[in-house]
């Protein structure tokens, strides 16, 4: 990372670039203790005391006393992984860190797993234990978890701890680091539906996920615009309503794929199946699931939101989220219910009809409220948690208390936050952090600045928000951009979610951020630049 | 390109789309009768009758009366280009495009070259012709260009008129194209100083620029923060002054392979070596060319612009372009001249006495007006023409007749067109298309509606106004993102550049542009999405 060798210059040079390449603030590149650390452990000693490694001889192995061992094969690959992170990819370090102990070398990492129930096989959850220790030392470093959602954090810690100097040796400084998540709900929306995302990508992003501690896929998988998931049930809906039923679509084995691929990364796949809004394409195989609009007293023959009027939409759904409830194995699904556009609705006389009798008068938020109310009893019923959007809490509709309300509009966020947690229910923030809204320069520190709790309420309200998500809408991405317009500035969004709150110095995050960046592009990942500068590999794909 | 099959549904998604997702107005998918031609040529006559191609008989020929021949290399090389790219790549179009004429097919590509000298062996320049016609008939269409510069263009036209049917069988439609650019120096301007760009990139983006009739590649080699241009003469500049002396330079090889892989597609590569300001990666490899900077009395250890006010200087100056004019064939340099702070000029004791000696008084911009003089004077000694950005004009330096200025500012913009052509100067626009200035949502449409001569002058004036340049300054572009970011946007000048000046229409460019993109992506270049929709063919990278 020979950034931090031209510090001095980027500085001087930043002063005259006013007119042309007008920037915000630079935030200066300092010698940070933490090294390349991304997010900010809890807490974390690193002595200035370095030992070797070598990749003939090192080892990541089951401790002894381990509760999980050769057959949990989810560390397994992990342990593979993460050597393959290691010994593929290191940077160098300003002389000054290294002392001493040279010669002296770590040749083992134990993995410790505390717990009687490693969940080897299991699925990570809202409630998973994330926390792990570890104890760089010689001849052997320690990494003890309760189970293996913290080992796979510890995993990334360690390898992060590692660097190269400038003979290429790869060093290890004496450690110790206690560290655990600050909120145990931090997501990535991606929408494969404005564009249909090719395996490979929402793989890779999944890869970037685990390098930032990241522990929810909210795949916002349909939309208006294309329906890529096949059903079993329905399988008409991908035929219609995606761009192209066979080079389009998320096949069955798609879907489990992308499921195991994140639980070995220790993260969970949250579908989103958004109604009765945004639901254009699912009208294209299936008929009659959408309001008819009219146009004076007849059809237009262009379609509204889900129609919340026939039973046949409810023996639908019921059918439909039975489905998505057994095919994806997490406790929440999300339901969406946000921006119902009550044009057509009004100008069905159908509805209008329905209204009168239900004593809704013109309030067609009631009508919203009728349907999200029969869909949240539908998906009870599959013995699922959900999630909604905010309106559907504004809406006044009533919630499980075990309700998960995002908050997504950015005015009035502070007075929402309170609202929704005076009404005791848990919450995850996304307003701040809607990152398909690009703009010149350093954005990433706006996402950095935010604390998620500023809002006003007793310590009980704060408990309620659960964490956030950093999305990436997918109007203006797909295949050819979305990787490096996600990375790294959903990483300033992961250290925000991850580290204590008082980790706020914008210099030490853009130097740790910086190498961070670096790693991701020499793990594979185009994570763009953050500004002027270099890194040792660059990125060489396509 | 299902993405007109879906044309409605979009519209209708567009409508609810508002606060979540907020857009600006989406141009209509239309189904443009130029197909996904791009730019437009100047007059295309495309006819309903539709012929096939056949991958195994279909060839791209020197036509019997050409000038060119099989010895013509670059032609050579452009038929095989071309033939991949047609049978590599093509897209469905609606079957009322094709008609009767069923079974007849083009079997031949005749190339002619109709002037003695075809420049087979030459480089491209600002007054190369490369206008060309194109005859699509049964079983032969001819291509016919004075010289081997227009049919690169018409070879890249005849491949966009290829379109695929359902069942996969290839057809151009009977056409009569007349073709010409409206500006001759149409450019892109990359920074490979603020992030290194692999050659990769570099060659990449070329490949990109063809498809788009770009003809200038405007390298932007050297500024502040690296100096990756290794000199023969002067190897010490890019040892000490690049990110990295081996993996982030660019040797004399590699610039060979960019001119000629430019140079093969008809495109120039003008060097720019800005001057005085923008030179601190300067400094490190050639000590005592910066100005020292004082503070008070002292020497601060920080140094400012080239020092003007030595005789070393010069010395070093006319070596320097004497190299440079040499490796870069290209007629003109640009030699920068933008954005010199004068804060460390003022510092400095021996260039206030200087100031003095030579009546300047206290006005740094004669100082400046001084050392460009004497820059201009050296590369005049080397026989080249010379670029530089506006100021150097503004600052009233007396310049050769033949100088190109560049305007970037974008205020006062018409004013200083209207000045620099009032002086007889010719002139190149860049302040429209500053590219690395993101924002959200279609911000092609303003690169495309730009008029370049809207300005107040004579035709006298407007005739010296030569084309225009995208910039895409590099302070948050490197390899991982540069492709995506600057295409398909740049395409949007692309278009303004070459088409007549009445081709404004946006929903026409927005569904020929979005098949462009396709086309694209299709041949290994990842364009980024205009907006919702999908390719058939997506990309298959990171």
């Amino acid at each position: 990372m020979a950034v931090i060798k031209l510090t001095a210059l980027l500085l001087a040079a930043s002063v005259c670039l006013c007119s042309k390449h007008k920037s915000e603030k630079v935030p200066k590149l300092v010698n940070s203790q933490y090294g390349s650390l991304w997010p900010l452990p809890q807490s974390a000693q690193i002595s200035a005391t370095a030992f070797q490694l070598s990749r003939s001889s090192f080892q990541i192995v089951h401790a002894p006393k381990s509760s999980a061992g050769p057959r949990c094969y989810l560390l397994g690959e992990a342990f593979r992984r993460y050597f393959e992170y290691t010994f593929g990819y290191s940077k160098r370090l300003n002389k000054d860190r290294k002392q001493s102990g040279a010669g002296a070398e770590v040749s083992e990492l134990q993995v410790l797993i505390t717990s009687s129930e490693p969940q080897c096989d299991g699925f990570p959850s809202v409630s998973s234990d994330e926390s792990y220790q570890l104890t760089v030392d010689q001849p052997t470093a320690v990494l003890t978890a309760p189970n293996v959602w913290g080992a796979l954090r510890g995993l990334e810690t360690f390898s992060q701890l590692v660097y190269k100097d400038e003979y290429g040796t790869l060093h290890i400084n004496k450690s110790e680091i206690k560290d655990f998540p600050r909120f145990n709900h931090r997501g990535i929306l991606l929408d494969s539906s404005r564009h249909f995302l090719p395996l490979k990508v929402i793989l890779a992003n999944l890869d970037a996920m685990a390098m930032n501690k990241y522990n929810v896929f909210h795949w916002h998988i349909v939309d208006d615009q294309s329906f890529p998931y096949q059903s079993s049930l329905f399988p008409e809906l991908s035929k219609e309503g995606s761009y192209h039923p066979y080079t389009h679509v998320y096949t069955p084995a798609d879907v489990k794929m992308v499921i195991e691929y994140a639980r070995m990364r220790g993260i969970r796949v949250i579908s989103e199946f958004d109604t009765p809004g945004h639901t254009q394409s699912w009208g294209l195989g299936q008929k009659g699931l959408l309001t008819p609009c009219y146009s004076g007293e007849k059809p237009s023959g262009t379609f509204g939101p889900v129609n919340p009027i026939l039973n046949s939409t409810y023996d639908f759904m019921t059918q439909f989220f039975k489905e998505v409830s057994s095919v994806f194995p997490d406790a929440y699904i999300h339901l969406g219910g946000d921006e119902v556009d009550f044009s057509c609705w009004k100008s069905n006389p159908d509805i209008q009809k329905f209204m009168e009798q239900q004593g809704f008068g013109t309030d067609y938020r009631k009508l919203e409220s009728y349907y999200i109310q029969r869909i949240l009893d539908i998906v009870t019923g599959t013995k699922k948690g959900y999630m909604i959007w905010q309106e559907v809490f504004d809406n006044g509709v009533k919630l499980k208390p075990d309700t998960v309300v995002e908050v997504w509009m950015g005015n009035a966020l502070e007075e929402e936050l309170h609202n929704v947690t005076s009404a005791g229910y848990t919450t995850i923030l996304s307003a701040p952090w809607y990152l398909d809204y690009i703009s010149y320069g350093q954005d990433w520190q706006k996402y950095y600045k935010v604390e998620p709790l500023s809002f006003k309420g007793t310590d009980a309200q704060k408990k309620l928000v659960i964490g956030g998500e950093a999305c990436l809408w997918g109007e203006f991405v797909d295949a050819t951009n979305l990787t490096p317009r996600l990375w790294p500035r959903a990483s300033a969004v992961a250290e925000r979610l991850w580290s204590h709150k008082d980790v706020r110095d914008t210099d030490d995050a853009y130097s740790r951020l910086s190498q961070h960046r670096c790693r991701m592009v020499q793990r594979g990942i185009p994570a763009e630049p953050l500004y002027v500068g270099h890194c040792d590999y660059e990125y060489g794909g396509q």
